[in-house]
């Protein structure tokens, strides 16, 4: 195949296309993965009605056998079906595209994630994924990170509600405090691999996960993603008994179901991040290989993140505000600065041969 | 610099975001007007192949400065401006002179008049390795001096309102 600006364009919109189509169907599923493992967690069953084969048992009930698995489509449906009503003294036009500024955000950072090695031989770029030309996909993700708090605080704000903007205005203090201590674990990353491209982050790692090297980076960042995804333990902008929900508190019908679409969309984009720096990407037995396992090892990363965010949520305390932003500002911060500078230290002395660490390249 | 369409999209958006930004009566209005020129103008960057200048183009500006802008009007309540009030007909001449006198300027020097300082260079390297050696190698003092400037702007604002907040207390 020759590779001229129009394929390369259309084949970015066709890989685009059916990431967008996987990730949207995986969020639908990890509302239910959500459901039922915090149920299980909490000693409930969980959403079992909606879609099981039932299996007969001698002298009992039946077994249901995948209980569950139309449930996503049964919210789908009701939430597309509710009416969808705006308060009278809303700002109608930034009150209409606030959830879609919180979906954007989300399915962007996708375009960057590589997948798996190049899958096509005759392909021009290295490896697969959405945007695999962007050499600053690092950046890419934190420009994308620092625009997601819009959706959020302008829902807040147009919504002309006392509870939605102290909602939206917890948001934003939170998700500016807390993006400094995650942009900061992301540059050991950066500094190992000498590169601000995924796919070399993800190379780099070939003999060693990054995790193993940077445990501090690593556990900072997942309580960061933690605060930027606002779950619990920081989830207090949506505290149900001093907020009544918070920012999304006058939206209704599918405009409320976007909110919660970019949250578990979010989760998952955060995993495949956080597996791509610091734990391998789509690297494992094989690999090299065959390339289509990367994106199953992916998934399966991506898979185990939002099992740790779900047993998170199952077994935290929320945290008070001035806790929350004592954590970020006194405690983290001043962490992950001094991982930072440490981390320089040891490349510089690795590199000239005083200190042998354990360091690819 | 890329298709020609796509300058003239990008350029219309841009010109209009601003135009909007300045007519607009609603602060949160503005401030979002300013993100959507601050978001093309990031696309003008990667459009001349200088990915990183636009990656921290949206972070500074559209992701922490606006975001900030945004706060503290929401904060103040002061996204409703009072009607359109101005110092009558002198404002609008002395904006026109200087309108004009920015334009003269801009035409001249980039069609060539002056001595030609404004034509950008044929071949930039503007890869993220290429600014790190420009700003920590060969201009590192400036750099420096730069970041201890806003260092010291950041510390006096804190004396400043520590000693406030002890005269409250005390």
């Amino acid at each position: 195949m020759d590779w001229t600006l129009g394929t390369i364009a259309l084949r970015a919109l066709g890989v685009g296309f059916l990431m967008s189509f996987v990730v949207i169907t995986g969020f639908a599923y990890t509302t239910l993965l959500e459901r039922k493992l915090l149920a299980r967690l909490q000693g409930r069953v969980g959403p079992e009605r909606a879609g099981y084969i039932p299996l007969p048992r001698k002298g009992k009930k039946e077994r249901k056998l995948l209980g569950g698995v139309l449930q996503p489509a049964a919210d789908a449906v009701k939430l597309f079906f509710k009416e969808d009503r705006a308060p009278d003294m809303v700002d109608t036009v930034i009150y209409n595209i606030a959830p879609m500024l919180t979906v954007i955000p989300a399915v962007l950072i996708l375009a960057v994630i590589p997948w798996a090695p190049t899958l096509l031989k005759s392909s021009p770029y290295p490896y697969f994924a959405i945007a695999p030309g962007l050499q600053v996909g690092v950046l890419f993700i934190l420009a994308v990170a620092s625009i997601a708090v819009y959706g959020v605080a302008l829902a807040g704000w147009a919504s002309n509600s006392k509870y939605a903007i102290l909602g939206g205005i917890r948001a934003t203090a939170q998700m500016i405090s807390y993006e400094l201590a995650l942009s900061l674990t992301v540059l050991p990353s950066v500094m190992l691999a000498g590169s601000m491209n995924l796919n070399d982050i993800v190379v780099a790692q070939e003999g060693l996960w990054f995790f193993l090297i940077q445990p501090v980076a690593t556990l900072i960042f997942i309580i960061g993603v933690f605060a930027e995804l606002q779950r619990a333990p920081f989830d207090l902008l949506e505290a149900e008994q001093e907020l009544s929900s918070g920012y999304n508190v006058e939206y209704g019908s599918m405009r409320f179901g976007m909110f919660f679409m970019a949250e578990y969309m979010k989760m998952i984009s955060f995993s495949a991040i956080a597996a791509v720096l610091f734990f391998g990407g789509y690297r494992g037995p094989f690999v090299d290989q065959v390339p289509l396992l990367g994106i199953l090892y992916l998934f399966g990363k991506i898979f185990l993140g939002l099992c740790l965010m779900i047993w998170v949520r199952a077994s935290m305390p929320r945290l008070r505000y001035d806790q929350l932003m004592n954590f970020g500002w006194k405690i983290l911060l001043p962490l992950a600065v001094l991982n930072f500078v440490v981390t320089a230290i040891g490349i510089v002395l690795h590199s000239e041969g005083i200190l042998n660490l354990p360091l690819p390249g | 610099m890329g298709h020609p369409i796509v300058f003239l999209i990008l350029a219309t958006v841009a010109v209009f975001a601003a135009i909007g930004m300045l007519t607009s009566r609603n602060a949160v209005h503005s401030a979002l007007y300013l993100v959507l020129n601050f978001c093309t103008v990031a696309v003008f960057y990667l459009v001349l192949n200088a990915p990183f200048i636009s990656m921290v183009q949206i972070t500074v500006y559209a992701g922490a400065i606006v975001v900030l802008f945004l706060f503290v009007i929401m904060l103040l309540g002061a996204d409703q401006l009072p009607k359109a009030s101005s110092n009558g007909g002198l404002q609008y001449i002395l904006a026109i002179f200087a309108t004009a006198g920015l334009a003269t300027a801009l035409i001249l020097q980039l069609s060539g008049f002056g001595d030609g300082t404004a034509k950008p260079e044929s071949a930039l390297d503007a890869s993220p390795e290429a600014i790190g050696t420009l700003l920590f190698q060969d201009y590192v003092f400036p750099f420096e001096i730069t970041s201890l400037i806003l260092l010291v702007a950041m510390m006096s604002l804190i004396v400043f309102k520590a000693q406030k907040r002890k005269k409250q207390d005390g």
